[in-house]
């Protein structure tokens, strides 16, 4: 199981999702994918997108201008 | 359940202005859909397909506030310093997503568009009114920008 970084810091809407997207994409099942990032919506957004995909959010961690989420392929 | 409601959801969006700040919420809307599990669509009509020239795609005035293009440097100046994503990657990230853009026919007869003139490389499918219909039947989102 590999674990993808995807460092969307400094990012604006829609960044943070598109590249969010594009590493789950690519990404194998079971694999975790990190996406650390300073843009506030995108904190609660990529959850919102990560349950429409109907995959597993581990944890969102930090502040609304510094934050990790982790997710499950 | 018919086969029609297995497919996906889907988002159907006209661009009928050439405006750039039109053209960034088009494919910010449709790159977040296509980000949150759902297909997307772009119709380019009218001004809108003028977009879809080659090295067209930032040439679009403001919508508002151009004052012969001195409004939208300074806009331009603000996104750059906001770090907003230029459209040509809008539309690369697009595209990767598996995004769909339409080129609308009869605006190229109007205009004298050719083929040629446009980034074939962006486009899916040339089409009219019909294939736009049948797109937004099914589509959860249409929206006309």
């Amino acid at each position: 199981m590999a674990e993808i970084l995807v460092d969307c810091r400094g990012e604006t809407c829609p960044v943070p999702l598109v590249e969010t997207r594009k590493a789950i994409r690519q990404a194998q099942p079971g694999d975790v994918i990190v996406v650390v990032g300073t843009h506030p919506a995108s904190r609660e957004e990529i959850p919102m997108a990560v349950r429409a995909l109907g995959l597993e959010l581990l944890s969102v961690e930090g502040t609304d201008t510094d934050w990790t989420i982790r997710i499950r392929r | 359940m018919s086969a029609e409601l297995q497919r996906p959801e889907r988002v159907t969006i006209i661009l009928h202005s050439g405006d750039m700040d039109k053209v960034y919420s088009a494919l910010i809307v449709g790159s977040g859909a296509l980000a949150m599990g759902m297909e997307a669509s772009i119709y380019f009509t009218f001004w809108g397909l003028q977009r879809l020239k080659k090295s067209g795609l930032e040439k679009g005035p403001l919508s508002k506030m151009n004052f012969l293009g001195l409004g939208k440097w300074m806009v331009r100046q603000r996104m750059k310093k906001a770090n907003v994503a230029t459209l040509e990657r809008l539309m690369r990230d697009f595209k990767e997503l598996g995004g769909k853009v339409i080129a609308c026919e009869m605006t190229m007869e109007i205009m004298g568009i050719r083929r040629e003139d446009l980034r074939e490389d962006w486009i899916d499918a040339y089409g009219a009114v019909g294939t736009y219909i049948q797109e937004a039947r099914g589509s959860q989102i249409t929206l006309f920008i």
